[in-house]
C-alpha cells in the first residue's frame, strides 16, 4: 500500500510522485506473481547465485581462462583444477565462470531488446486492430514458423559470428512470441471503459498506449521474459555448439561442449561440466518462469 | 401452530481471510411459513446471498464455516451428509440465480436440461419427463412450449431464460424456492412479468419463497415479510406493511429514504435532491431545485448510427443493427434531459454517438453553434473538453495502475489548461468538490468503494470544466444509499456550475428525481419526449405507458392490480440490408411534448 508520505508531498503530489507510484504498482504486480508460487523463489535464488558467479568471475576464477599450459592438458578433476583441464591445458572451471558472462550478456541483451520491440509491435497490433493487426501478426506468424535455432543460424550465417550479431539473431527469434504475449492483454484492456473514458477526455493514441495500456500489460510481459531468457541461453549455446558462436578462444559454454565432444571418450569432464552449467541455468529460469506464468493469468482475473 | 417450512436459527457463516475466520453473516434468525414470501433485503456486502448459499450448503467447505441450525420442515440441513444434501438441492429446495445468461449450459437443449432434473430427482422416464417439462413450460408461460423444448439457451432471451430457470427450480415441486436477485439483470417490463409469475405460481402451488433483493420496490411488490440485513446482521424483521409504514431501525429508514417513489414529484418541473441520509435514517424531504435552465447548448438532429453485421463465407455484410434511428433532441445549459429505455434500445449508443466515440452514419450535432460532425480530429478534442462523459462501471472506468490524483490531473495536462505548478492545487480542489479528501490523490482506484470511484470519475470530467456531461447509467451499479448521494452531488454541481446532463438510465424512478425533461427510446427511436411531469403523468405512447406501469412501487399499500400476465418481449433492432425505415413523424400533444405515431 502507499508508503507514509511527508505532509508536503501528500498535499501537493508532483508528477514524479505519480510516476513513482505507478511504477510501484507494476513492481507489485510482478512481485505478487512471484509470491503466488514458491518455486519461483527457488529458481530466482539459483539464478542469482549464477549471476553473481558470472559477475565476480575475474575475482574468483582461479586461473586466466585463456592461459594455456601444455604440460597440464586433458587432466581430470583434481585439487588444483576442480573441473579438470582441456586440450590446451586451460582450467575448465575458470572457463565456465567466464563463459557464464558471455551467455548471460547475450541472453539478457537479446531478450531485453526483443521484449521492448516485441511489446511495441504487439501493443500496436492489438490496440489498432483490424487490418494493422492482421498484417503485423501475419508477419509475426511467418517468423514464428521458423524454429528459433534455424532462424538464428540463418542470421548468424549471413552476418558472421560476433556478440552483437548473436544478440540480433536471438532477439529476432524472440520478437514474435513477445508480440503475441503483449497483444492478447492489450486487446482485453483496450475494451475496458477507462480506455474509452480516455478517448472521451481527448487523450491521444500514444498516451493511451504508453500511459494506460503499457503499465497494465507490463507485469505479464516481464514475467514471460524470464522463460524466454532460458530459451535464449539455450539457443546461444546451440549456435556455439555448431560453431556459430562467439569466436574462439573466448570461453562459451556451447563452444566448450563442442571442444569437449572431440575427447568425450577419455576426458568426459570437458563436456560434462559446461553441460551441467547450462542445465542449472535453464532449470532455474524455467522454475522461476513456470511459477510466474501460472500466477499471471489468475491474478489478472482476480484484479477485475 | 404448525412448524414453519424453513427455520434458520443462530446462523453464522465465516470465511477464512488471511488465516482468520471473518464472519460475514452473524447470528441470523428467521423463519418462512408455508405459502409465505420472505424478502431478504440489504445492500451489497450485507451477506444476503451468503445466507442463501449457506442454507443450500453451496459454499467451499475449506474456506468457509457454517454454524447454527437450518431446519427445512423439521430436517436439520447442516447435519445431513453430502449425498442426502444433493437430494435436498433441486428436490426440496429450488434455487434461481441472478444471471440467467450463465446459469444454463449453452451446449445442451433446454428441454433436456430440465428433464435431467426430473429424471434425477423424481425418477421419471424420458417420455414422462418430457410431458412434465411441457406442463412446466406452460406453467411459467413460455409460449410455443413444444418447439422451444428443443432449442438451445442462446435462442432464449433473458426473460425467457429466467422463466426456464424457474421451471427447472419448480421441476421437483420444492417446498422452498430461493430466488437470489432473479430480476436484477432484467429489464423493468420483464421484471414485472417475472414478479407476477412468481406470485401466481406461489398461489397455485403454495410453496414458500425466500426472495433476495436490494430493490425496495420489488420488496413491496412481492413479499409478505421482510428481513433487513446490514453487514451480516439482521437489523429488522417485520411484516411488509409494517415495515414500510413504520420502519423501526435507522438503517431501514435510510434505505427507504433513498428509494425514489415514481410520481412523488407530482407536477413540479425541476429536479429534487434526495433527503439527507445518515446513521440516524433519512432527513426531511428537500425542496425542488431552482430552475437553472439557460439557452440551448447542444442540438442533435436526425442522429442515425448503425453497426454492420458480417457473416457468411466471405464475411460480407448481411444486415445492420439499427442502434439509433433519426434521433433529434436539444439540451439547454443547466438542464437535465433523461434518456430512458430498456437494454438494447440504443440509449447508450446515442450518448456515445454525440461524443463521436462511435461514428454516426448521419447526423447534425450542433454544440455551442459548431457542427461536431464536420469537426476534424483537433477540433473534436477541443469540443470534448466541453462535452464530457461519465460511464456506468465505476470499476472499469479508472486505470487500475494510475493513482487517483494522476487520473484527475491528466486531462488538465493534456489540454494544457494550466501550469504544472498549479495542477496539484486544482486536483485537491476538485477532490474536495466531489466530497473526497486531498489526501486521496495518492491512492489507487481499488482502495475506494464504488460510490467513491464514481465521484473520482466525476472529478476527472470536471477537470476540463465541461458544459455538458453525458452520464451513461452512471449510478445504476451503485447501492441505493450511495446512488442517492451521487445524484445529490450531481444536482449540486448543476446548480453551482450550470452543468447540463444527458442522463441515460433505465431506472425511471431515479430519472424522475434528476430530470427536467425525459425522452423515451424504443428500438433506436425516440417515441416520446417532453417535460418530465407531462411524460410521467400523461404518457401518450403505449410503450411509455407500459414502461411506467412496470416500475415497482415501494409501497405495499399501493400494490398494483395488474392485468393479464404478458409474455411479449422486445423486438430486435437487427434489420436486413435493404430495409427501409417506414416514414413516421412525431406530433405535438402539449407544450414541448412530442409523441411518435403508433
Amino acid at each position: 500500500m502507499t508508503t507514509p508520505q511527508t505532509a508536503v508531498t501528500a498535499r501537493r503530489p508532483s508528477r514524479m510522485t505519480y510516476y513513482r507510484l505507478a511504477l510501484a504498482t507494476v513492481g507489485r504486480g510482478v512481485f505478487n506473481a512471484f509470491n503466488a508460487n514458491k518455486t519461483s523463489w527457488v529458481g530466482l535464488a539459483i539464478f542469482v547465485v549464477v549471476a553473481l558467479l558470472a559477475i565476480l568471475a575475474p575475482v574468483i576464477a582461479p586461473y586466466d581462462p585463456l592461459d594455456q599450459n601444455i604440460l597440464y592438458r586433458l587432466k581430470p578433476p583434481s585439487e588444483a583444477h576442480w573441473f579438470g583441464t582441456d586440450y590446451y591445458g586451460r582450467d575448465t572451471l575458470s572457463r565456465i565462470l567466464w563463459g557464464a558472462r558471455i551467455s548471460l550478456v547475450i541472453g539478457l541483451l537479446a531478450i531485453g531488446s526483443a521484449m521492448i520491440i516485441g511489446t511495441l509491435i504487439g501493443m500496436v497490433a492489438g490496440y489498432f486492430g483490424g487490418r494493422t493487426d492482421l498484417l503485423i501478426m501475419q508477419v509475426m506468424d511467418v517468423l514464428l514458423a521458423f524454429p528459433s535455432l534455424i532462424l538464428g543460424l540463418i542470421v548468424v550465417a549471413m552476418l558472421g559470428p560476433s556478440i552483437t550479431n548473436l544478440v540480433i539473431a536471438i532477439s529476432l527469434t524472440a520478437i514474435p512470441p513477445f508480440s503475441r504475449i503483449a497483444r492478447a492483454p492489450t486487446i482485453s484492456i483496450k475494451n475496458r471503459e477507462f480506455i474509452e473514458a480516455g478517448h472521451a477526455l481527448g487523450y491521444s493514441h500514444i498516451r493511451l498506449m504508453f500511459r494506460h495500456i503499457l503499465p497494465n500489460i507490463a507485469p505479464e510481459v516481464l514475467v514471460m521474459g524470464s522463460l524466454w531468457l532460458a530459451t535464449a541461453i539455450r539457443v546461444e549455446a546451440s549456435l556455439a555448439f555448431i560453431g556459430l558462436g562467439v569466436n574462439p578462444p573466448t570461453a562459451t559454454w556451447g563452444g566448450m561442449i563442442r571442444e569437449g565432444f572431440e575427447n568425450i571418450l577419455d576426458s568426459f569432464w570437458l563436456a560434462l561440466f559446461p553441460s551441467l552449467a547450462i542445465l542449472i541455468v535453464v532449470f532455474s529460469l524455467n522454475l522461476l518462469g513456470d511459477g510466474l506464468r501460472d500466477a499471471v493469468d489468475p491474478r489478472l482475473k482476480g484484479e477485475e | 401452530m404448525t412448524e414453519p417450512i424453513l427455520t434458520v436459527d443462530g446462523l453464522t457463516t465465516s470465511f477464512r481471510v488471511d488465516k482468520k475466520w471473518q464472519p460475514v453473516v452473524r447470528d441470523l434468525d428467521f423463519t418462512i411459513d408455508k405459502g409465505e414470501t420472505v424478502a431478504i433485503v440489504g445492500e451489497s456486502g450485507s451477506g444476503k446471498s451468503v445466507t442463501a448459499l449457506s442454507i443450500m450448503r453451496l459454499l467451499q467447505p475449506g474456506s468457509s464455516r457454517i454454524e447454527g441450525s437450518v431446519r427445512l420442515a423439521g430436517t436439520d440441513l447442516l447435519g445431513l451428509d453430502e449425498e442426502a444434501m444433493r437430494d435436498v438441492r433441486g428436490g426440496d429446495i429450488g434455487m434461481i440465480f441472478q444471471e440467467p445468461m450463465t446459469s444454463l449450459n449453452p451446449v445442451l437443449k433446454i428441454g433436456f436440461q430440465i428433464a435431467e432434473v426430473l429424471r434425477r430427482h423424481r425418477g421419471m422416464d424420458a417420455a414422462a419427463a418430457e410431458a412434465e417439462v411441457l406442463r412446466l413450460f406452460d406453467l411459467v408461460r413460455i409460449p410455443d412450449a413444444k418447439r422451444r423444448l428443443g432449442e438451445y439457451p442462446h435462442s432464449f432471451s433473458g426473460g425467457m431464460r429466467q422463466r426456464a430457470m424457474i421451471s427447472m427450480a419448480l421441476a421437483c415441486q420444492p417446498k422452498l424456492l430461493i430466488a437470489d436477485e432473479p430480476t436484477t439483470a432484467l429489464d423493468v417490463t420483464i421484471q414485472a412479468q417475472i414478479l407476477e409469475l412468481v406470485r401466481e405460481l406461489q398461489k397455485e402451488i403454495g410453496m414458500a419463497v425466500m426472495f433476495i433483493t436490494h430493490d425496495m420496490g420489488v420488496v413491496a411488490e412481492i413479499s409478505d415479510r421482510v428481513v433487513v440485513m446490514l453487514r451480516g446482521d439482521k437489523v429488522e424483521d417485520a411484516a411488509v406493511n409494517d415495515l414500510f409504514a413504520a420502519p423501526r431501525h435507522a438503517y431501514t429508514k435510510m434505505l427507504l429514504g433513498a428509494v425514489p417513489k415514481l410520481g412523488g414529484l407530482g407536477d413540479t418541473k425541476t429536479p429534487r435532491r434526495f433527503p439527507k441520509l445518515d446513521a440516524d435514517g433519512a432527513g426531511p424531504e428537500p425542496q425542488n431545485e431552482p430552475d437553472t435552465r439557460g439557452k440551448t447548448l447542444l442540438e442533435v438532429r436526425n442522429l442515425t448510427t448503425r453497426f454492420t453485421i458480417r457473416g457468411g463465407l466471405l464475411n460480407r455484410p448481411v444486415g445492420n443493427v439499427h442502434a439509433v434511428e433519426d434521433v433529434s433532441l436539444t439540451l439547454a445549459a443547466g438542464e437535465t434531459l433523461a434518456l430512458v429505455g430498456e437494454s438494447g434500445c440504443g440509449k447508450s449508443t446515442t450518448g456515445r454517438s454525440i461524443l463521436r466515440l462511435v461514428q454516426p452514419a448521419g447526423a447534425e450535432i450542433l454544440f455551442e453553434g459548431k457542427d461536431l460532425m464536420a469537426a476534424g480530429h483537433a477540433e473534436l478534442r477541443v469540443a470534448r473538453r466541453r462535452l464530457q462523459m461519465i460511464f456506468q462501471d465505476p470499476y472499469g472506468s479508472l486505470n487500475p495502475r494510475q493513482a487517483v490524483g494522476s487520473a484527475i490531473a491528466e486531462p488538465i495536462r493534456v489540454h494544457r489548461l494550466m501550469d504544472d505548478e498549479a495542477i496539484p492545487d486544482r486536483v485537491s480542489e476538485l477532490l474536495n468538490l466531489v466530497g473526497l479528501e486531498a489526501e486521496h490523490a495518492l491512492r489507487f482506484p481499488h482502495e475506494f468503494s464504488g460510490g467513491q470511484r464514481q465521484r473520482i470519475c466525476i472529478a476527472r470530467s470536471l477537470a476540463l470544466e465541461p458544459k455538458v456531461i453525458v452520464a451513461d447509467e452512471s449510478v445504476s451499479a451503485l447501492d441505493a444509499s450511495i446512488k442517492a448521494q451521487v445524484i445529490n452531488l450531481m444536482l449540486d454541481l448543476q446548480r453551482e456550475l450550470g452543468l447540463a446532463y444527458l442522463f441515460i438510465s433505465h431506472d425511471i424512478a431515479v430519472v424522475e428525481r434528476v430530470s427536467h425533461r425525459i425522452a423515451v427510446m424504443l428500438l433506436g427511436e425516440i417515441v416520446e419526449i417532453g417535460p418530465r411531469d407531462a411524460i410521467l403523468r400523461n404518457p401518450q405512447h403505449p410503450y411509455t405507458k407500459k414502461l411506467i406501469e412496470a416500475v415497482p412501487i415501494p409501497n405495499p399499500a399501493e400494490k398494483r392490480k395488474r392485468g393479464a400476465l404478458l409474455t411479449d418481449e422486445l423486438k430486435s433492432p437487427v434489420r436486413a440490408l435493404d430495409w427501409v425505415r417506414p416514414a413516421s413523424r412525431m406530433y405535438p400533444v402539449g407544450e414541448g411534448h412530442l409523441v411518435r405515431e403508433f
